[in-house]
């Protein structure tokens, strides 16, 4: 700043705002937003809490480590599905066909892996080119010809579930080998203990890291600072938790490298989303694809990259999920897949209409939809009532979207 | 009908036959314009003169059916917003056109972000404030979504942003419509500051005060269609009839009638 500092900060100047500070100030806050009907994470909280407490009382082994670590191991597929589908929802579009296209991606791999002989590393490259080509159509559709991705996708579903049967035709199922590598990733390979402590411990000194040089930056600017009894607070409740967490499965096998591999996808796309021009962008023409096109913004080009991603991240997730079931079967991706993706996305917080959203949404809400039906399966229950159930909870989760967006409405928050 | 020689040298944009149908509508005809740097030019109309759609089409929002051009001498087309606010021309439009979901600070630098892979927070707030005060702006926050503001602040954020990359021109689109006392003033000053600078301003207003307070020029369209350039100090009577396009017209009819009765109680 080149002119004298003013007694009040920059940004206090208002004398109209409450301006909150300190951990008190951050509670109030954050209750407001609550009230208001910026829900962001606290559905999912809720929900986690409420599922954990229902199935352990009808079932302890619910909460038993090994359970949770196996939860860890099959959240780990649809968390990445669900992640390409926060994407899409961003721009408030939907691909219905991510389902069909993890089934055609394990598919790909399994065909040019085991029966035509192509290294894994190469076979998985060119289930994610398959991805990526099935984004880019999607999107080219939408951009030239103004087709709602709703139709187009709902036709790729059939389309590509097509090219997986075909591709398995006459064998309807290929087995992996079990002591590749791959499937090792998918079944058995943990953490060991000091690393998963490690990076349990990793975001606190992260967060403090950042915070504090954002505060020191803010300070020399002269503009307001939350506080630093907050940031500490925030990130001290976040490590313990954490911390706890990562002992609780490392009495049992511990943390899957696969969910690892997950979390550090969300990571980078939250980052992705809240850190780069280009998520500043996917928000703008989430919110109002004209004004950001009046702002220079290359709308055709983000949607190209909201689908692309997408499929992309739809054909890993049927990589992965093909090594945790060391298989690649005519079954891979149908069922409730599409389904349980696009839910956990809109159970994590990201809303339908576009525009709202983040990253972390795909990871709680894959939790939840993986404790629900890890919790059913554990009750044997049978799929026709998991089904139901899931169904139910997506349909909360859309009820819960639609009435925090008209609050947010009468609330002048968007 | 006067026309202008009072700025000299290139304009920096000048249209030549400029037409705009959508459909069967024809909202522009044969339009020509010139814009000098350091002028102000307002342009005024009735409603659904064509103002707006004129505007759009400088700024790329909508490809003339018909016509050229010409920035800084050269011949463009302005086939994206990007396109032109890259070539420097800035627009406030009459919709705003901004994004609800996002807060002051994104939304004033959206498409222009500072440091694209690593968004620089601070450098942009410090920015915004310093803008917005400039403005005389009323924005108790710049962290809150857009959504939140009132018309005028929103009308001052979408003010701001077309300043925000130094244009070489920048046309506002009844900037001061939703705007308090104050910050009319303030935009007016900003107005001149802006010419003052060498830039190019256009502005569209229904406020004939305001237009006769920093025009340089004043350019009338008339369903669609050049109805002459004036200086700014034509008198009213002689501009509502360009922009009606009869000297006798509900304004002066109105007029006549406030002075008749005015005549009648003294
Ligand atoms: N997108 C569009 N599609 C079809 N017709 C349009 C469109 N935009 C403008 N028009 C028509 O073009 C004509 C000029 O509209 P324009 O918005 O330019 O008027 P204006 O001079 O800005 O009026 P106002 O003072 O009310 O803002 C109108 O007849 C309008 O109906
Ligand atoms: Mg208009």
């Amino acid at each position: 700043m080149t002119e004298e500092k003013s007694p009040t900060a920059l940004d206090r100047s208002d004398s109209r705002v409450r301006h909150d500070e300190g951990i008190i100030g951050a509670v109030r806050a954050f209750m407001d937003r609550i009230r208001s009907g910026d829900l962001g994470m606290l559905p999912v909280a809720v929900g986690l809490v409420l599922i954990a407490t229902v199935f352990t009382s009808l079932n302890p082994v619910f909460l038993a480590p090994n359970n949770l670590v196996n939860l860890l191991f099959d959240a780990a597929a649809v968390g990445c599905i669900s992640l390409g589908v926060v994407c899409v929802l961003l721009l408030g579009q939907i691909d219905l066909s991510i389902g069909s296209m993890s089934g055609l991606a394990s598919a790909l791999m399994g065909v040019l892996w085991v029966k035509m002989g192509l290294p894994v590393p190469l076979a998985i490259l060119a289930a994610l080119a398959a991805g990526a080509l099935a984004g880019l159509v999607y999107a080219s559709f939408l951009n030239r010809f103004g087709m709602p991705s709703f139709v187009s996708t709902l036709a790729g579903l059939l389309a590509l579930l097509g090219m997986q049967l075909y591709l398995l035709g006459s064998t309807g199922s290929i087995n992996l080998n079990y002591n590749s590598a791959l499937v090792r990733f998918g079944q058995i390979l943990i953490m060991p203990a000091w690393l998963s402590y490690l990076l349990a411990v990793l975001p606190g000194v992260v967060i403090v890291v950042t915070g504090l040089r954002a505060m020191r930056r803010r300070a020399e600017a002269n503009l307001s600072n939350p506080g630093l009894s907050v940031l500490l607070a925030k990130t001290g409740l976040l490590t313990v938790a954490l911390l706890i967490a990562v002992s609780y499965l490392n009495t049992g096998r511990g943390v899957p490298y696969m969910f690892g591999l997950f979390v550090l996808l969300v990571v980078i796309m939250n980052y992705a989303l809240t850190r780069t021009k280009w998520g500043r962008s996917m928000f703008a023409v989430g919110g109002n694809s004209e004004a950001a096109r009046r702002a220079g913004i290359n709308v055709n080009r983000i949607r190209l990259s909201a689908f692309m991603l997408c499929s992309t991240l739809a054909a890993l997730g049927g990589v992965l999920s093909a090594a945790r079931l060391a298989s690649s079967s005519q079954q891979a991706g149908t069922g409730d897949v599409n389904l349980n993706a696009i839910a956990a996305a809109v159970i994590g917080g990201t809303s339908l209409f576009g525009g709202r959203g983040s990253a972390w949404s795909a990871l709680l809400g894959v939790l939840v939809i993986q404790a629900i039906s890890n919790g059913l399966t554990l009750l044997n229950l049978s799929s026709s009532l998991r089904y139901m159930i899931t169904g139910a909870v997506l349909a909360i989760a859309v009820i819960v979207d639609s009435l925090a967006r008209q609050s947010r409405a009468s609330h002048g928050r968007a | 009908m006067g026309s202008s020689q009072s700025t000299t040298g290139e304009p920096i944009l000048r249209l030549r036959g400029v037409s705009k149908q959508f459909g069967a509508v024809s909202a522009l005809t044969d339009i020509d314009l010139d814009i000098h740097a350091g002028e102000v030019v307002a342009l005024v109309g009735d409603n659904g003169a064509g103002k707006s759609t004129l505007v759009k089409t400088l700024a790329g929002v909508h490809q003339p059916t018909a016509g050229s051009i010409e920035f800084m001498g050269r011949p463009v087309t302005l086939d994206s917003p990007g396109t032109a606010l890259d070539l420097g021309i800035a627009t406030v439009f009459q919709d705003l056109a901004l994004c609800e979901n996002l807060d002051v600070v994104a939304n004033l630098f959206l498409g222009h972000e500072l440091a694209p892979w690593a968004l620089d927070e601070v450098q942009m707030e410090v920015r915004a404030w310093t803008l917005l005060q400039e403005l005389a702006a009323r924005i108790p926050s710049v962290r809150e979504p857009i959504a939140s503001l009132s018309g005028g602040q929103r009308q001052t954020v979408a003010i701001a942003r077309s300043l925000l990359l130094e244009p070489k021109i920048i046309m506002l689109d009844e900037p001061t419509a939703a705007l308090g006392v104050a910050q009319t003033a303030e935009v007016l000053n900003l107005i001149e500051r802006v010419r003052d600078r060498g830039h190019g301003v256009v502005l569209i207003s229904h406020n004939m005060e305001d237009v006769r307070a920093v025009a340089d020029r004043v350019v009338v369209l008339r369903l669609g269609r050049n109805n002459g350039v004036f200086d700014a100090n034509t008198s009213n009577e002689e501009l509502v009839a360009a922009i009606t396009g009869a000297s006798e017209n509900s304004v002066s009819r109105r007029r006549a009638r406030k002075l008749e009765e005015m005549d009648h109680s003294s």
